[in-house]
């Protein structure tokens, strides 16, 4: 049966690895170089580098290795050199050209924009609508017949036929169009709204303008409709949606109409625009102003307010003040004090420079304050059964938008001025709220202690005290107050916030000072916040209601206390976290707090503290796994365990380190990531210890390490993913080695042999099933890596790991079809090879590998080459089988080459017999021309070149036995 | 085959004054060419004059000496018979806008019983079988600015229970003090009529505060005349119980077309008034009228 007789080739590896060193070439120094630092020469002149600063960049080189990324940024983005090109192109669009005018429209400019630092209208949108919300049925009417249509027919004979066929399309819309909608919930309103938002763009769309015009003028009418009095907010947010709609699609077509034959430039003056525009833009203007009732008239006019700028230059400069004067014709204040509103958030978007207005507004808004308390409001609270409180509540949103804008960027004495107004009229507490929401959070700090004097002179009846402290709480949190005065400043606060009864009043409020304790104080003081809370909290399990704030509480306190020592050590704290008893809402407070301390926690850390309190966290998280958690779920919860596990280090009490291991294996047994990490860490744990002891351990170290082993023996069998106990049964079997334990070695091996035959055929990877054959390869090609130094048991035979491996891989069931069996066969061939050395590759330290057990033994060398012989038997049985079946002729040819190349670098192949063989294989593998003559051609030369070394002349022979394939 | 027959002109605003020229385009739009027998061009001024239904009865005597008087006529014929290509075609037209003798050219107006209308007619004759076409087109004349100066006066005034003339029963009114004031009463009507209205105190609530402007027409001839007022515009300025003592801005833009500065002739007259009308809750109405006197400049 033995067709060929293998003989390993001696090798001398240290020879070979001084002949593989690569001679050292002198690289000269103008030469071209990848690694050498980069040379950048930019004689780019750049279009927007016209900031004096950045100039300097015209030419220059660098000596030093330039950052390619930074010499890209260096001097202006691209984005910022975009808007300065269009900067220059915008004012030599326009016919002036005089440095002095470039001078002004730039700066006209700067002051139109708005700021970044500007909150936008949007963002409170939301919050008023989510705030601002009612149970009560409302009602919707509309009257399409409008009285504008009346009013503008006043002649029936002589109109012209325009606007004749005007007037009958009002008449149609007339006809049963005046409809109302009653018992509206909420939704339904809203949806109603949205409704009549999709039916103006349609209306615009489909050209029937004088139709958009009513839905707007109806829509603002509902305006003025009082009654369901807690949802005013959210139903002024809804109908002024529409308006800017309307606002914009006005502009939009008239800025259309002029931007023939080319669009308008962005800073246009009136001369830009043509007359058709003008008159278009005329005619909304002299519609809206014949508008019977006061309240349409003045939103239509604020929507397109804009326009103005079609027609005359000062034309937003003079309406602004006109319409804020019109507002004082409304008599009801809250539809006064939201049309203020209005106004001043259009005139912020149209013209931010025009502050008096806004002043102006917020002048007349103090001015009918006293309306407030007049008759026929208190008529109407009574009549709806709103109280006072809540009403003014209602205002808030108003005041603070008006106070916002006025605020914006204002010097410093108009707003001492504003607070001086305010005390004037007796510490109105409204006005109080908004005057802290909406002032700079620095000026609103500078003064808390006067505030807080304010807010506690002033009366309680209107205005619920917490909610000032709340937008107190706001700003300081944004901003210092005056060192000496904090510690008052949060007696006095904390004062009347632990007075408050209601929970969720109490808890809005103590969320809020949470932040200003945490950023000045220690811990003592946020403790003893945490306790209030939770006395405020625990009755009636209140806390149930208040997750999202209390939740808010503890991303405070961990945004400015990142010491877990310190966090933990507070009492409280723990006590705090059992307030959180919903699972979902637990479990995400543990995330945040180990993502906290992931980010944070520098050092390793034994504090016991910590270590306690992190424990019962993650057990926490770990103990909210279930069958029904997402994968995904699992997998970051189980990062969050891992960064806490690879935190926690005991120095040199490994011992302890190991304990904490099995405490932690015991705990987190749900996460098989985490028991992985833990095996690692306990392989890393065993790896210290040998490098502690300097590679010899003692008899107490030598017992520890063998612990560590059977821990992970131990471990390793929970695992559900074979692969990580297939690797982590080799990676500890590696370490066990190295720690020079034997026996465990051994076990860890020959588990890993027995566990082979499991492996499925194709496994799961990111959702997809895929064959395992690869994986496998790789894991079996590092085995039989290892398995050169791994000496022989004395109780069992020669090999046998290597044979115990081979013959699991063939009774293992293998796909059909495939050669990978035979491919394990191919790479076993030169770890026999290698270990048929006098001397092995590696070895190591302290460990007796078989090269010193046997010595060189004849025996055992035979043994060698009889199981080689054998294998390349049944490798040539299967080349046998592929040529049978015409089909494969190219993995015949690639395996027969992937033979010949051990046989070339392993065998010996002075024997004839073998130089027969791979003469052979190397014919089988050309044999139908699929193999690469590139490679082919390499592998010729590289025979040649080792031809030229001592010992292996005999190469030269079969290098000419061996013919290359004819390139046709 | 379709045609169409529009008139453009040649402003957008299509305001004229006397002495200039109307020009304009005639736009003929045809899928192919078309036959006809000539395309005229017809200017015209017209006031009408109207008698209100309850003063016909009275004046049914001289019914037919309220005709049409013509202001403004000229003709031109723009195309002779002929043929016009098929596809777009414009052509030119010009008009002096110039009266014969002396007469005078009024400020376009629309009213109820009086109206005075310039428009353009464009005719285009056709053989029998297929119809005329015609296009009006109206254009609006301004008058000449006023030469003499306008000197806005104030007018203030006061409103009490005591100021007011034609009630019933002077007791049963609530107490209420209303003063304010008008910029002026001889306005600009290009510019809007302003002023302030100061509720200072009132028993009842306001529920609403309106600027009523009316025109005054007065039609007639040696015999007799018709004068009637009715509303051009209804101006909302306050709306529920507003705020004491706050000065209430008052503003109202003259409508186009539907307000010309202030007329007089022989045949008819055309007047304007605002009212300030302040609506109490119990629906008590109180108006103050003001004459305006309303000149271009």
């Amino acid at each position: 049966m033995a067709a060929v007789q293998w003989r390993s080739r001696g090798r001398n590896y240290d020879a070979e690895l001084q002949r593989c060193r690569p001679e050292a070439a002198l690289v000269e120094f103008g030469d071209y170089h990848p690694l050498k630092p980069i040379m950048v020469t930019d004689t780019k002149t750049r279009r927007g580098a016209r900031k004096g600063s950045t100039s300097s960049s015209s030419s220059s080189s660098s000596s030093a290795p330039a950052d390619p990324l930074s010499s890209m940024l260096d001097g202006t983005d691209p984005l910022s050199m975009f808007a300065a090109a269009s900067a220059t192109e915008a004012p030599a669009m326009t016919h002036s050209s005089s440095t002095g005018d470039l001078g002004r429209k730039r700066r006209e400019k700067e002051e139109e924009a708005v700021g970044l630092d500007f909150e936008h209208w949007s963002s409170k949108r939301g919050e008023i609508l989510a705030r601002f919300t009612t149970t009560e049925k409302l009602s919707i009417n509309l009257f399409m017949g409008s009285d504008r249509g009346k009013a503008l027919s006043p002649g029936s004979s002589a109109v012209s036929e325009k606007v004749r066929t005007r007037l009958e399309e009002l008449d149609d819309l007339e006809e049963g169009s005046q409809r109302e909608l009653l018992n509206l919930s909420q939704q339904d309103y809203a949806n109603r709204i949205e409704e009549l938002n999709q039916s103006l763009k349609e209306a615009w769309a489909s050209d029937q303008k004088v139709k958009a015009l009513k839905i707007v003028i109806q829509c603002s009418k509902l305006l003025s409709d009082t009654s369901v009095i807690q949802f005013y907010p959210s139903k002024f947010v809804l109908i002024t949606d529409i308006l800017d709609t309307f606002g914009r699609l006005v502009y939009d077509r008239i800025w259309t109409m002029c931007s023939d034959p080319r669009p308008l430039p962005d800073g246009f003056t009136v001369e830009d625009v043509n007359d058709t525009a003008k008159e278009t833009c005329l005619n909304w203007f002299f519609k809206i102003a014949s508008i019977r009732e006061l309240l349409p008239r003045l939103y239509v006019e604020a929507a397109i307010l804009k326009c103005n700028r079609f027609l005359n230059k000062s034309g937003i400069q003079e309406t602004l003040p006109r319409l804020t004067a019109m507002i004082r014709g409304i008599g009801d204040p809250l539809v006064a004090a939201y049309t203020r509103a209005y106004l001043c958030r259009v005139g912020m978007e149209v013209a931010p420079h025009l502050k008096d207005s806004l002043n102006r507004n917020f002048f007349d808004l103090l001015g009918t304050f006293r309306q407030i308390s007049a008759e026929s409001v208190q008529n109407q609270l009574v009549l709806q059964r709103v109280e006072v409180p809540e009403y003014l509540t209602l205002y808030s949103p108003a005041i603070n938008w008006i106070l916002q804008c006025i605020a914006y960027r204002a010097p410093e004495p108009l707003l001492t001025e504003m607070m001086e107004r305010c005390k004037t009229l007796g510490n109105n507490a409204l006005l109080l709220n908004s005057v802290m929401r909406a002032f700079r959070p620095e000026f609103v700090a500078a003064r808390a202690t006067d505030f807080i004097s304010m807010i506690k002179e002033c009366d309680e009846s209107g205005f619920p005290k917490h909610l000032l402290f709340g937008s107190l709480g706001r700003s300081l949190a944004c901003a210092d107050p005056p060192e000496s005065e904090r510690l008052t400043i949060l007696n006095e606060a904390w004062k009347v916030i632990t007075k408050v009864r209601s929970p969720q009043d109490y808890v809005n409020c103590a969320e809020i000072w949470v932040e200003f304790t945490c950023r000045h104080f220690t811990k003592r003081e946020v403790n003893t916040v945490l306790a209030d809370i939770i006395k405020h909290m625990t009755p009636d399990r209140a806390f149930e209601d208040a997750y999202p704030q209390l939740q808010s509480v503890i991303r405070k306190i961990l945004t400015y206390l990142h010491d877990f020592s310190v966090l933990f050590s507070m009492e409280r704290f723990l006590p705090f976290l059992d307030m959180f008893q919903k699972d979902s809402v637990r479990v995400e407070v543990c995330k945040s707090i180990m993502e906290v301390f992931i980010r944070h926690q520098v050092e390793l850390t034994r504090d016991p503290v910590i270590l306690n309190a992190m424990l019962h966290i993650c057990k926490t998280m770990h103990d909210s796994v279930n069958a029904l958690t997402l994968e995904d779920e699992k997998r970051s919860l189980a990062l969050l365990i891992i960064g806490f596990i690879r935190m926690v280090s005991f120095g040199r009490d490994f011992e302890q380190q190991l304990s904490f291991c099995v405490e932690a294996r015991a705990t987190f047994c749900n996460l098989e990531p985490v028991l992985v990490q833990l095996i690692h860490t306990v392989n890393q744990l065993a790896m210290e210890t040998l490098r502690v002891m300097r590679g010899s351990h003692s008899r107490k170290t030598a017992a520890f390490v063998r612990a560590c082993a059977a821990y992970s023996f131990i471990t390793i069998p929970s695992l559900s993913s074979i692969f990580s106990r297939l690797s982590l049964y080799l990676l500890s079997g590696q370490v066990a080695l190295a720690n020079q334990c034997l026996s465990q070695s051994d076990a860890f091996l020959q588990a890993a042999v027995s566990v082979l035959p499991e492996v499925p055929r194709s496994i799961s990877v990111e959702g997809k099933l895929r064959s395992s054959e690869s994986f496998l390869l790789d894991f079996i090609n590092n085995f039989l890596a290892t398995l050169l130094v791994v000496p022989d048991h004395p109780e069992h035979g020669v090999l046998y790991l290597v044979r115990g491996l081979l013959n699991m891989v063939q009774d293992y069931t293998w796909e059909d079809n495939s050669d990978a069996k035979v491919r394990v066969y191919v790479s076993a061939l030169p770890v026999l090879a290698a270990m048929s050395q006098e001397t092995y590759l590696y070895s190591i330290p302290k460990v007796d590998s078989n090269e010193t057990l046997y010595g060189g033994d004849p025996k055992f060398l035979s043994e060698i080459n009889k199981l080689c012989e054998t294998l390349i038997g049944q490798i040539l049985d299967h080349l046998k089988a592929l040529g049978r079946d015409e089909q494969n002729p190219r993995r015949q040819g690639a395996l027969a080459f992937s033979l010949f190349g051990v046989l070339l670098a392993h065998g010996d192949l002075r024997n004839n017999k073998l130089s027969q063989l791979a003469v052979n294989l190397w014919n089988l593998s050309h044999k139908h021309g699929f193999c690469e003559t590139r490679i082919s051609v390499r592998t010729l030369e590289f025979i040649k070149h080792q031809a030229q070394q001592p010992d292996m002349a005999h190469l030269s022979d079969t290098v000419q036995r061996l013919a290359l394939q004819s390139r046709t | 085959m379709s045609v169409t027959l529009d008139i453009r002109l040649k402003r957008a605003n299509k305001v004229y004054h006397e002495g200039e020229a109307v020009t304009g385009v005639i736009v003929l739009v045809c899928k192919e060419a078309l036959q006809h027998h000539g395309i005229t061009l017809n200017m015209e001024g017209l006031v009408n004059l109207q008698l209100s239904s309850k003063s016909v009865g009275v004046f049914e005597a001289f019914y037919n000496s309220v005709k049409p008087i013509q202001l403004i006529s000229s003709n031109i014929e723009v195309a002779k018979a002929g043929k016009i290509p098929g596809g777009k075609t414009e052509i030119p037209f010009e008009f002096p806008l110039q009266t014969k003798g002396n007469k005078v050219l009024y400020e376009t107006y629309h009213g109820v019983f009086v109206n005075i209308q310039y428009t353009l007619r464009c005719d285009m004759k056709r053989s029998l079988l297929a119809k005329d076409l015609s296009r009006n087109c109206e254009f609006i004349v301004h008058c000449q600015p006023q030469k003499a100066k306008v000197v806005p006066t104030a007018v203030n005034f006061t409103i009490t229970p005591d100021t007011l003339q034609n009630i019933r029963d002077r007791n049963v009114l609530p107490k209420f003090l209303i003063r304010g004031h008008l910029d002026a009463t001889n306005c600009v009507i290009s510019q809007p009529l302003t002023g302030e209205v100061v509720v200072e105190n009132s028993d009842v609530p306001v529920k609403s505060i309106e600027l009523q402007l009316v025109r005054v027409e007065t039609c007639g001839c040696a015999e007799g005349y018709a004068r009637d007022a009715t509303e051009i515009q209804n101006i909302q300025i306050a709306e529920g119980d507003v705020c004491h003592g706050l000065s209430i801005p008052i503003y109202m833009v003259f409508p186009r077309l539907f307000t010309c500065p202030t007329l007089e002739t022989t045949n008819f007259k055309v007047e304007f008034e605002v009212n300030v009308v302040i609506v109490l809750h119990d629906d008590h109405l109180i108006t103050e009228n003001f004459p305006l006197k309303l000149c271009r400049v």
